[in-house]
Order: structure tokens, then C-alpha cells, then sequence
């Protein structure tokens, strides 16, 4: 079985990095905010940093174990590892960049479609460019393991989208156990069969993208999935249903079981937004002036006070939206998901 | 207001310039071209230029085979007491040349620490060349130091560790990563150091003496020829500025070749593409 087993404890500046992961033949991606030990984690793996305790095997093969005195040299160690700016080697071209670590070069540049750049500098090279050779680099040796630290973050917007495809792509064919760290869940969505949110060193949830989405285990990855999360108290509402009062004095009911202080959970495109309150199945409908409007390709983010919704660009058009203006938000208590907030 | 401030500013900088510049031009003013040729012809000027230039070969090539490991060790590992250590090594750099002179002998004199060892073995340092290559080598190491770890710690250590992913191990990362990338850094500082080994002074005239034809480099032989033919010492004093400023021309013209190809490549690509 060709996977990666880590569980460490490594001390951090501010808090002790602390998880376990198993990861087959797939991509899992850490999330998180700046600063909450994903790059570390890449780097124990890869025999870059030296937890304090714990273990890192792959494929049975054991890379570090605390207890047996086991530390493997980065260079004893197989991975290839995608770091953040991709530090390639600047006064190398770029097939000597992917041939450091031995290995043929052509079928690699051939297969990201970089062979014409064979004798190109980093320097000469776009983002996106770059990234394939760092790919290419990562990958000449074979490794058994897959490391890509922050691999989207130096891209522009408008080659992101395609570069987040050939990479999906990528990731799928070679089969390998990949960790990807990013602090954007739309990459990590996009690019992983699970996903772990990582919050000071400790591991809040892990799951499929649609796990995380459809049931966070706290208001912080709801957010970070993406989500309103608005505060308020929980009480027995009309027929069996909780109503929670905002801390901003709305009140919306949802068909979850909460009592006391909780958390509002809300997908931004779970909210439609109208000009008067329709009169539909959604029991909730909260009026407001819009703050801004941010168009995302074909949709168009529109935030108000309280929340944002996120509906189509057409409708946003069709409805003539304007920063400044009154509108009413709707969404079903169905849609109005509760967690405990503390 | 402001322009009384302007012409003070004006003011210091022309008399630093000046300053600075007129006494190196009265070298070259007060000889003719033919006598300095002439003047380089001499014995003494062509004993004490070999004498230096073996000497400073010598103690140079052990600085930079010794000095860069030292100065990527250092460069490269956190310890305790790692700044005391980067302290000490800057101490020659503050000596009094003359102070630098009496510590070697202390060192390595016949009574000196290893007075004793060197005995028995045989050697006799003070007062021979190797005696000159000692000083000129502890006067000149400290600068070479300064620059190669600057220029060994100015190496991205996400190249290092990009590199040691990819299974080099720590020679072959020196070799292929950190000296290349190094290179403009150590090359400036070996010039530096260079330049200063070369008009080393009274070091080796403390513990070397001023023979000619053994130990008389040529600073040495301007001070011996100043009160014998001033001509002779204006000729060597000529030569040591026409060296220096090859030496910083070689510098600035390395440094501006670098930024500029850089820039070409840049250019190149966006117009191809």
C-alpha cells in the first residue's frame, strides 16, 4: 500500500504543531490561515524540520519515529516537494532544474508542456510556466510522496482557473499520496479528495469538500468553507422550529435543534436576493442596503451588512443591483444550518 | 534658507573629493610616464614585486581554500557563542597592523607559543617568506571572511532545502547550489581581500622584515626607497593605484554585467514570445 502515516508533535513559536493523517493514494489538502503550521507540516514530512515526537512512515518505509531514534535526511527521504515561489535554482536553465536530483527530463517537460523552455532561466519564465517546472523538478525522481506548499498562491487571477485544472488533472493521473497546503478552500475544494482544516497546529475537521460543507464541525470552517457565520440565541420557535435572534436584532428560524448561544450557518449561494419580499416556501427574509458588489467570473458577490449572497451574474444584472440600494434576503430554514457557538 | 543648505552640501562634497583625489593625483603629476617605467626597470622594484606577488598567491589561495567552507559553516549553522565566534574573526580587521605583527611573533616567534613545536620540527618562521605569507594571510583573511559569509547567508535556504529534497547531499548542495550562487559575493570579497594582502605593511614588517629579494613586498619597498629615490617609491606608489582601481572597475563592471543580464534575458523572451 503506497501511503503516507504521519502523527506529530512539533513545537511552533506561538503553539505545538499537533495531527495525525493518513494519506493513500490521494490528494488531501491542508487549509488554514497564515500562520497555523501547514508549511510545517510539509516540511517534517519531507525531514526539513524535526518534530519533537512522533512518526512519519511511507509505504512502511519508516522515515522518523521519536521513539526509535529514526531521522531520516531529507535527501534519504522520497519527496517531491513544491515550495511556495517554487524555488527553482535561478542560475540554472530548466531542464538542469528538473534534472538536479537525476532522471530524464524530456518526458516530464513533454508531459506539462514545457519542453520548448528546456533551455529557458526562471528568471525568463511566467508564473504559470514556473510552476511547471517546479512540478517537473518535484517530480523527476519519482518520489513517493507529494508535497506542494501554497502551489496556486504566486499565480494572477486569470491564469489560476486553468492552472488549478492541469494541476487536477495532474494529481489524478499520477496516483501518488499528495499533501497540498493553501489557505484558499476554493483551491483545496477544487484540488483534493479531502481536505483538513488546520487551525494553531491542531486539526479542526477532515473530510470530502462536500463533508465539510454540508456538515462543519464548527463555525470557524464554516467560515473558512466559505459561509455566513452570524451569532445570535437560540430558542423554541413556531412549529418545531428554532428561532435565533441576531446579534444585529434579526430574527431567522431554521428546522436545526439549538438552545442558547449559536452560530448561523449560511452558503452565500444558498441566498436569493429580490426587490420586495417574495411570497415563497423560504421563511426567512431579511432586509438590507448592499455594501458592494464583486463579480467571480459568472457570478457576482453581493455583500450586505450582515451577509453575502452570492447569486448569477444575469440576475445581478436583471435586477439592476447598485451599491446603496435596498434589497431583501431570502433563504429557507432548511437552508439555515445551527451550530453551538461558544 | 534652502539654498545656502544646497551650496554647504555642495561645498563638503567638493572638498571631500579633493581631499581625496589630489594626493593620488600628485603621484602621477610629479613623474613623468618614462621615469615610472623606467623606475618599475629597477632592481629593487622587480625583486619586491615577486616577493609580493608569491607571497600574496600564496596566502591568498590558502585563504580562499580554507576561508569559504569556514565562512558556509558558519554562514549556514545557528550555535551557541556563533556571534562571539563572528566577533573574534573581525577582530584582525581593528588591529593596529604593527599590534598584528607582535601577536604573530607571539604566536609563532622562537619564543612564541609554538616557539617550541616549530623548533623541533625545524622551522624558523620569523624574518622568512613564509613569515610574510603569515601576515599577510592574517591581515587579509578577516575581509574575505566578512564578505563570504554575507554572501553565503544571502543564499535563499529554501534553495538549500529545494535541493536536499531532491537527494543532494550536503557537498554536492555546496557545490552545486551555494557556491554558484554565491560567486559575485566571494569574488568581491577575494578581490577586497586581495587588494588589502597586497598593501600589507606593518604586519610584515614587524615579523617578517624588510629584506630584499626574501621579505620586501613592495609597500615595504616604497618605505625603504622613500628617503633613498623618491622616484622609485612615486613608480611603486603609481603602480599600487593603477592596480586598485582595475581592481574596483573589475568590481563595479561585474556587478553592472549581472543586472544587465539579467534584463537582457527578460527582454529577449517578451519580444520572442
Amino acid at each position: 500500500m503506497a501511503s503516507l502515516q504521519f502523527d506529530l508533535s512539533l513545537p511552533l513559536r506561538d503553539f505545538d504543531l499537533e495531527l495525525a493523517l493518513d494519506v493513500g493514494r490521494e490528494t488531501v489538502a491542508l487549509v488554514g490561515p497564515s500562520g497555523s503550521g501547514k508549511t510545517s507540516v510539509l516540511r517534517a514530512v519531507a525531514g526539513l524540520a524535526h518534530p519533537a515526537r512522533g512518526s512519519v512512515t511511507c509505504a512502511g518505509d519508516v522515515w522518523f519515529d521519536s521513539e526509535r531514534r529514526i531521522d531520516k535526511r531529507p535527501e534519504e527521504r522520497s519527496v517531491g516537494f513544491v515550495f511556495q515561489e517554487y524555488a527553482l535554482f535561478p542560475h540554472l536553465n530548466v531542464e538542469q532544474n528538473v534534472t538536479f536530483g537525476g532522471g530524464r527530463a524530456d518526458r516530464l517537460l513533454w508531459r506539462l508542456r514545457i519542453e520548448h523552455l528546456a533551455h529557458a532561466k526562471p528568471t525568463e519564465l511566467s508564473g504559470g510556466e514556473r510552476q511547471r517546472v517546479a512540478l517537473a523538478r518535484a517530480l523527476a525522481r519519482d518520489p513517493r510522496v507529494l508535497l506542494l506548499d501554497e502551489p496556486m498562491a504566486a499565480l494572477d487571477p486569470h491564469t489560476r482557473g486553468r492552472v488549478r485544472a492541469e494541476l487536477h488533472d495532474l494529481l489524478r493521473e499520477l496516483e501518488l499520496p499528495a499533501l497540498l497546503v493553501t489557505h484558499d478552500f476554493e483551491d483545496a475544494a477544487a484540488l483534493a479528495d479531502r481536505v483538513g482544516v488546520l487551525v494553531d497546529g491542531k486539526l479542526r475537521q477532515v473530510g470530502t469538500p462536500a463533508e465539510l460543507l454540508g456538515s462543519p464541525a464548527d463555525p470557524f470552517v464554516a467560515e473558512f468553507a466559505g459561509a455566513n457565520v452570524l451569532l445570535g440565541v437560540a430558542e423554541a420557535g413556531p412549529n418545531g422550529l428554532t428561532s435565533l435572534r441576531l446579534e444585529d436584532g434579526h430574527v431567522v428560524v431554521s428546522t436545526d435543534e439549538a438552545r442558547g448561544r449559536a452560530a448561523l450557518v449560511l452558503y452565500p449561494w444558498d441566498v436569493s436576493l429580490a426587490r420586495t419580499a417574495p411570497d415563497d416556501s423560504a421563511l426567512n427574509h431579511l432586509r438590507g442596503e448592499i455594501v458592494s458588489l464583486v463579480q467571480v467570473g459568472n457570478r457576482m458577490r453581493v455583500r450586505l451588512p450582515f451577509l453575502t449572497a452570492e447569486i448569477t451574474a444575469a440576475s445581478a444584472e436583471r435586477l439592476e443591483l447598485r451599491p446603496g440600494e435596498q434589497v431583501v434576503a431570502s433563504f429557507k430554514a432548511t437552508q439555515a444550518r445551527l451550530l453551538p457557538a461558544d | 534658507m534652502r539654498r545656502v543648505f544646497a551650496a554647504l552640501l555642495a561645498v563638503a562634497t567638493a572638498i571631500s573629493l579633493a581631499f581625496l583625489l589630489l594626493p593620488v593625483a600628485a603621484i602621477f603629476l610629479r613623474v613623468p610616464p618614462g621615469d615610472l617605467i623606467d623606475a618599475l626597470g629597477r632592481d629593487v622594484t622587480r625583486d619586491a614585486l615577486l616577493v609580493s606577488l608569491k607571497t600574496s598567491a600564496i596566502a591568498h589561495a590558502a585563504v580562499l581554500l580554507i576561508g569559504t567552507p569556514a565562512a558556509y559553516l558558519l554562514a549556514r549553522h545557528r550555535f551557541r557563542g556563533r556571534g562571539a565566534v563572528l566577533t573574534l574573526i573581525e577582530l584582525p580587521l581593528v588591529l593596529p597592523p604593527a599590534v598584528a605583527g607582535i601577536a604573530l611573533f607571539a604566536a609563532f616567534g622562537r619564543n612564541g607559543l609554538l616557539g617550541g613545536e616549530l623548533d623541533a620540527l625545524g622551522v624558523q618562521i620569523p624574518f622568512t617568506q613564509a613569515a610574510v605569507v603569515l601576515a599577510v594571510a592574517f591581515v587579509e583573511s578577516p575581509f574575505y571572511f566578512r564578505g563570504a559569509i554575507a554572501a553565503f547567508e544571502a543564499v535563499d535556504s529554501t534553495l538549500v532545502d529545494a535541493a536536499r529534497t531532491l537527494g543532494a547531499s550536503p557537498a554536492r548542495v555546496f557545490a552545486r547550489v551555494a557556491l554558484p550562487l554565491a560567486a559575485g559575493g566571494l569574488g568581491a570579497a577575494s578581490a577586497l581581500a586581495l587588494a588589502r594582502g597586497l598593501g600589507e605593511f606593518g604586519a610584515t614588517l614587524i615579523f617578517a622584515g624588510s629584506l630584499q629579494e626574501v621579505t620586501q613586498t613592495l609597500p615595504l619597498a616604497v618605505y625603504a626607497q622613500f628617503e633613498a629615490d623618491f622616484d622609485t617609491a612615486l613608480a611603486i606608489s603609481a603602480l599600487f593605484v593603477i592596480v586598485g582601481a582595475l581592481l574596483l572597475v573589475t568590481l563595479k563592471l561585474y556587478g553592472w554585467l549581472r543586472f544587465s543580464s539579467i534584463f537582457r534575458s527578460r527582454f529577449a523572451t517578451s519580444t520572442s514570445s
